[in-house]
């Protein structure tokens, strides 16, 4: 009786799931395995053909690169985001929600505004570069927009409030008086930051690195507007296969790339995660 | 040796609540030192002085005759046990207890030895390899010790180490607590609210209330010859009278003035002179009661009241008897048990009567103090275990 009624409570979710999740992913998978004419005609019959152009430099390097970009995004964000939620937990309550508030507000407006006043920010004329060349950290031919610093940027500061949040649900259930009783065993405060801190939040760490690195591994916008001729990722090719060349089985083949990409250090972490739980219950 | 721990003249503040206010006293090395007081007292404050987790605004604090005053908590000789435990979830029960020595960089042969001797010692050797939240509260209780002991510390806090328990572990823990301390000899600072504890395993207890020391000495001092009323209230049960010194009898004792009574003869080892206000302190088990009226006796007060109530316990039975305006708490021991002999009951009129040298008399300065004699000693450490914490913020 118990597992009908909770087979129906899930019922809607899993329709929704299977008919707008599933079921669209299953077919671009299908699609990878076709081919297609000029026109963009898919063609009858199976062919591995797609796989192959996998494996050609561009694809190969793009991959990387794609991987690359993304995985320094999450490396900075979680270098950002671990002492920023630390901070917030550890500070008083009503300063906790405003500085929460703070960083949910910009997520209220359009992404796609945000992207381009970056291009604003980030222009040859812009603030960050006038404001760097006087400090005279980079020289007035330095470019920071249209490159992959730009998409870096960008990328970051989109993604890593998704970082922020589970690290710092974490770091508020934390016992700062295990830091006193590190202390008090004769650690120092930076030691007892490392030892004691940064190990028992470090599955959230995961999650939260998983929160950036799906989204940036996909990314196509952010390349898309501040990126330059060369700054493509794989998001913007699996665009361009579609509408530029009007073939949608290389599009498929590229996008269950991208899914395999994003999916094993997923898978990894999960396993992970579940064979540490009885240890780090209440902070996972 | 063992090492004591000294406070000079150490006061802090937290906002506009002072937490500890001139606290002066001296913990002799390899004592089982107790600071007893209720809840907000200040206790843990000065716990935390002596751990290093707060500096005082005023004074300083020496530990073996070195002032640690501004050494930061790695530094001093000290280790904790904390109220909550404080065990690192992340790590099992061995690597918790060999936290210390890894952080001291001791070699891995010594490390492994050394935890082996501490599992041992809490007889933990079974669940060395447990998750912190795997093992039962008693249990935690145990590793926490263990891992403050096996860094060598001259001086072991303990803060309300066993308050979490409930009451039969409470005893157990507190018994083994005694052993440990028998067996590595070193000096043990204990934070209490329970006055039965403190009684129980402490060589001296310093009692403290609102940030300050009211007494210092062996638990039978504080009982048998409180200095404040504050103190006879908090240390066991009482029974206070209000007085007024009358008469000089003999040479050391005085006649009370006490309302509603006839002259009350107390000994007078105070030397207060006639017309100064005093309590009268009267310990419930130091009464007699009986029907009859006892013999005459030079020494002896004798007071007719009527029984309000009676509370059989077992071992003894306490009788609320009615005198003028108080109510005077009785406890009789019981002996021979008689089917014949009528038991003291509701509204019987009875005698209460003790020896003058039973009582003891205490100043009574002004109207404030008589409010301390309000807080009742029982309610302290039946609910108000979490107070403590709440006085740090």
């Amino acid at each position: 009786m118990r597992r009908i009624k909770e087979a129906m409570l899930t019922f809607p979710s899993f329709c929704w799931l299977f008919f707008f999740f599933i079921v669209p992913a299953c077919l671009v998978y299908i699609l990878a395995f076709k081919t297609a004419d000029y026109t963009g005609k898919i063609l009858p019959g199976w062919s591995l053909e797609t796989f192959y152009s996998l494996f050609d430099s561009r694809s190969i390097s793009l991959t990387i690169r794609t991987m690359w970009l993304s995985i320094l995004t999450t490396g900075i964000s979680i270098f950002i985001a671990v002492p920023l939620s630390y901070y917030m937990a550890s500070c008083k309550k009503e300063l906790q929600q405003k500085l929460l508030l703070s960083l949910m507000i910009p997520l209220w407006s359009s992404f796609l505004v945000r992207i381009f006043a970056w291009k604003v920010v980030l222009h040859p004329e812009g603030l960050v570069k006038t404001v760097l060349v006087f400090i005279g950290i980079i020289d007035e031919q330095t470019i920071l927009l249209y490159n992959d610093i730009a998409i870096v940027i960008v990328m970051v500061y989109s993604y890593f409030p998704f970082a922020v949040l589970p690290l710092y649900s974490t770091a508020s259930k934390f016992d700062f008086q295990l830091f006193e009783a590190a202390m008090d065993l004769g650690a120092t405060k930076r030691k007892s930051f490392f030892s004691i801190y940064l190990p028992v939040i470090f599955p959230s760490i995961l999650t939260a690195s998983l929160m950036v690195l799906i989204p940036a591994a996909g990314a196509y916008v952010i390349p898309e507007i501040v990126g330059g001729n060369g700054a493509e990722m794989l998001g913007n090719t699996i665009v361009r296969r579609v509408f530029l060349d009007n073939n949608l089985p290389e599009a498929s083949t590229l996008s269950l790339l991208l899914s395999v990409v994003v999916l094993i250090p997923a898978i990894v972490i999960a396993t992970w995660k579940a064979s540490h739980t009885s240890q780090i219950k209440g902070y996972s | 040796m063992a090492a004591s721990i000294h406070f000079e003249r150490v006061s802090k503040c937290f906002g506009s609540a002072m937490a500890a206010d001139n606290v002066s006293f001296q913990v002799t090395g390899g004592s089982f030192f107790s600071i007893l007081g209720p809840s907000g007292c200040g206790k843990t404050t000065l716990l935390r002085l002596v751990a290093g987790f707060d500096t005082p605004d005023q004074g300083r604090i020496f530990i073996d005759g070195q002032d640690v005053t501004h050494l930061p908590p790695h530094k001093r000789p000290v280790n904790t046990v904390f109220q909550n435990y404080a065990l690192f979830p992340h790590l099992t029960v061995r690597e918790n207890i060999a936290f210390g020595l890894r952080i001291a960089r001791k070699d891995s042969s010594h490390i492994v030895r050394e935890v082996d001797k501490m599992l041992e010692l809490i007889q933990m050797e079974a669940h060395a390899d447990k998750w912190p939240d795997q093992i039962s509260g008693g249990q935690k209780q145990r590793v926490a010790i263990a891992r403050a002991l096996v860094n060598k510390p001259k001086v072991l806090l303990l803060d309300e180490p066993i308050s979490a328990l409930d009451l039969k572990l409470r005893q157990k823990m507190l018994l083994e607590l005694d052993l440990i301390h028998d067996e590595v000899g070193i000096t043990f600072l204990y934070i209490t609210h329970d006055q039965t504890e403190a009684m129980a395993v402490s060589d001296q207890i310093a009692v403290l209330h609102r940030g300050k020391i009211e007494q210092v000495g062996r638990p039978c001092e504080l009982y048998e010859s409180p200095r404040s009323s504050f103190v006879a209230a908090f240390i066991g049960d009482t029974n206070f009278l209000d007085g007024t010194v009358d008469v000089s009898v003999e040479k050391d004792y005085s006649q009370l003035h006490i309302e509603d009574f006839p002259p009350v003869l107390c000994f007078n080892d105070k030397k207060l002179s006639p017309g100064e206000l005093v309590h009268l302190s009267l310990r419930p088990e130091k009464l007699r009661i009986s029907r009859e009226k006892p013999a005459d006796h030079p020494l002896h007060n004798a007071l007719k009241g009527v029984v309000e109530d009676v509370v059989y316990q077992g071992d003894h039975t306490k009788y609320w008897v009615r005198i003028g305006g108080y109510r005077l708490g009785v406890t009789q021991q019981h002996g021979r048990f008689l089917l014949d002999t009528q038991q003291i009951t509701w509204k019987d009129e009875v005698w209460v009567w003790w020896h003058a040298d039973d009582s003891y008399i205490l100043e009574r300065y002004d109207a404030s103090d008589e409010k301390l004699i309000e807080a009742p000693s029982e309610k302290v450490g039946e609910n108000e275990e979490n107070e403590e914490s709440k006085c740090e913020e």
